[in-house]
């Protein structure tokens, strides 16, 4: 564990922002999550690899409590964003969902114009005014890297777009409602090698005002986006690093043979 | 694959296909053949009188005109109170108690309800309204009516909101919205056309009822437009004209249930046509 002094030097300079400390996590009586206990450090992008099932999309809908739509989901353990357990049943769900924001696999864009479906969210949380809205609309386009390739169109249906330009849209959305984290659930892997690298360049703009946890398949993009990289097998984190060291000098054997493809 | 595999496979299919164009020129046949009938002998009688003038006694020129204003009330009436109800219920199911025990069993209630008699319907509500108002009116006949309505709009709402994508869902509530904004403002749009299906559907179910309607709203040969007195409606006049030995009330009945159809088709087509239009959105 020669990697363990320097990751800590690192985590001394920079603040974190979300501690998820002694997390289990169930699906019924499946223990899906096994005592994971990591950092989200502020503005910085982490990473989650590992194989399928590892758990690592079960750990990020944990950030946001939205395993609370399904029945017989429940974590164990503490997550704290800025000082306040986000497990804690007490907690408002909506207010933590808008200070943590998710873009998911597929795009999902709402069924409503491209205008709308920026609009909608801020609408929900601030009275502004029309002017004020559209600025805030081509901000949040603009902050996606979207607008040049919209802003004739603001009014046609969001369904229209590329998977590409829908999966920017998402984005927009997210940001739109200026959230403190953003949470990135493979987000280009429905999308074509084009679309691919403007998100990772945006999600690498974005690094400078949000923190941002990303789930990937893909470690090429784990070691172009993040900063630290987290690996989980079987429902447990074996391995939590700053992203050079975890692809260049892993101290695990299994994250060695995880990112040689030995399997996975 | 030898040759004599290959040839009795193509003969199995030849037969198979033959089989499944027989009966289904057998089964349209029989349509086109109603629909020819209905055509044929309610056009006789179609005039601007029958949109013009009431119900006549036997010997005497008529209309429909009571009959066309009475199903068109009781049925606007009977969709208004039963399409809030089921598209209510509908939402609680997909959208709330997805999980719940209780949508299973209002599930099961309303898919008995959706295949029961709706002459049980008419009797229903005979002992409870009219019975115990002492008098038939259109009121017990639009409810009767609401009674059909409701578990067509229940299923199709449920259904239509179980195919919005749980993605969508999610991506809504990723957004810090409750549900109550998740429902009305995502899933209903990403619904609409089916719900709307749905509705006219039910519309058009009601719209040829007639057994529910003789126990309850019974007939009216007047213009009326009472709700707590008797009132005509097209399905009970073709009945009562159907079976009467007039030649002229026959043909009445034969232009009504011309009406009748015409106006469930036009609803059925607009029905397919949102439903695809819907698709492609």
């Amino acid at each position: 564990m020669t990697a363990m002094p320097a990751m800590l030097a690192t985590a001394m300079e920079t603040p974190t922002k979300v501690t998820v400390r002694d997390l289990d996590f169930y699906y019924g009586d499946t223990r899906a999550l096994k005592s994971i206990s990591l950092g989200l450090y502020l503005n910085r992008v982490t990473a989650f690899i590992g194989p399928s099932g590892c758990g690592k999309s079960t750990l990020l809908r944990v950030l946001n409590r939205m395993y609370d739509l399904y029945p017989k989901q429940r974590a164990t353990g503490e997550v704290i964003l800025d000082g306040q357990n986000i497990l804690s049943p007490k907690l408002d769900v909506n207010l933590l969902r808008a200070r943590v924001g998710m873009v998911f696999q597929k795009p999902t864009p709402f069924p409503m114009s491209i205008y709308d479906n920026i609009a909608f969210g801020i609408r929900l949380y601030e009275r502004v005014s029309k002017s004020e809205l559209d600025s805030r609309v081509e901000d949040a386009l603009r902050g996606a890297a979207l607008w040049e390739e919209v802003k004739d169109k603001l009014h046609t249906s969001g369904l229209g777009l590329s998977g590409g330009q829908q999966q920017r849209l998402c984005i927009a959305r997210t940001v739109a409602i200026h959230p403190e984290v953003i949470l990135f659930d493979e987000p280009c892997s429905a999308l074509d090698p084009i679309s691919t690298s403007k998100i990772e360049e945006l999600i690498d703009e974005l690094s400078d005002r949000y923190t941002i946890a990303i789930v990937t398949h893909n470690m090429q993009q784990a070691a172009r986006v993040s900063d630290f990289t987290a690996f989980m097998y079987l429902g447990e984190l074996i391995e939590f690093d700053e992203t050079d060291r975890v692809f260049t000098a892993p101290s695990h054997p299994k994250t060695q043979d995880y990112i040689t493809g030995r399997f996975g | 694959m030898t040759m004599s595999i290959y040839s009795s496979r193509r003969r199995t299919n030849f037969i198979a296909n033959a089989l499944c164009w027989s009966a289904a020129a057998f089964g349209l046949s029989w349509l086109l053949l109603i629909l020819g009938a209905l055509v044929w002998d309610g056009l006789k009688g179609l005039s601007p009188a029958v949109f013009t003038q009431m119900t006549p006694p036997p010997g005497a020129t008529g209309g429909l005109l009571n009959a066309i204003a009475g199903s068109l009330i009781m049925t606007v009436i009977g969709v208004a109170l039963g399409t809030p109800l089921g598209l209510l219920a509908g939402t609680y199911m997909a959208e709330y108690g997805r999980y719940s025990k209780l949508t299973f069993v209002v599930r099961f209630i309303n898919d008995i309800l959706l295949s029961a008699p709706s002459i049980v319907v008419g009797l229903f509500i005979y002992t409870v309204l009219v019975a115990k108002m002492g008098h038939f009116s259109a009121i017990s006949g639009a409810v009767a009516l609401a009674v059909l309505v409701v578990p067509v709009v229940v299923r199709t709402t449920e259904d239509m909101l179980l195919l919005v994508p749980g993605s969508l869902r999610e991506a809504t509530t990723a957004l810090g919205l409750p549900r109550s904004h998740m429902i009305v403002k995502v899933a209903y749009r990403a619904a609409k056309a089916g719900m709307i299906t749905g509705v006219l559907l039910a519309v058009a179910r009601v719209s040829g009822e007639t057994a529910p309607l003789l126990f309850t709203a019974l007939n009216n040969q007047f213009w009326s437009l009472n709700l707590n007195a008797p009132m005509s409606s097209l399905p009970v006049v073709i009945f009562q004209f159907a079976l009467s030995p007039y030649k002229d009330w026959q043909q009445l009945a034969w232009t009504g249930a011309l009406i009748v159809t015409v106006a469930v088709l036009a609803l059925s087509i607009t029905a397919r046509a949102l439903s695809r239009q819907g698709k492609t959105q």
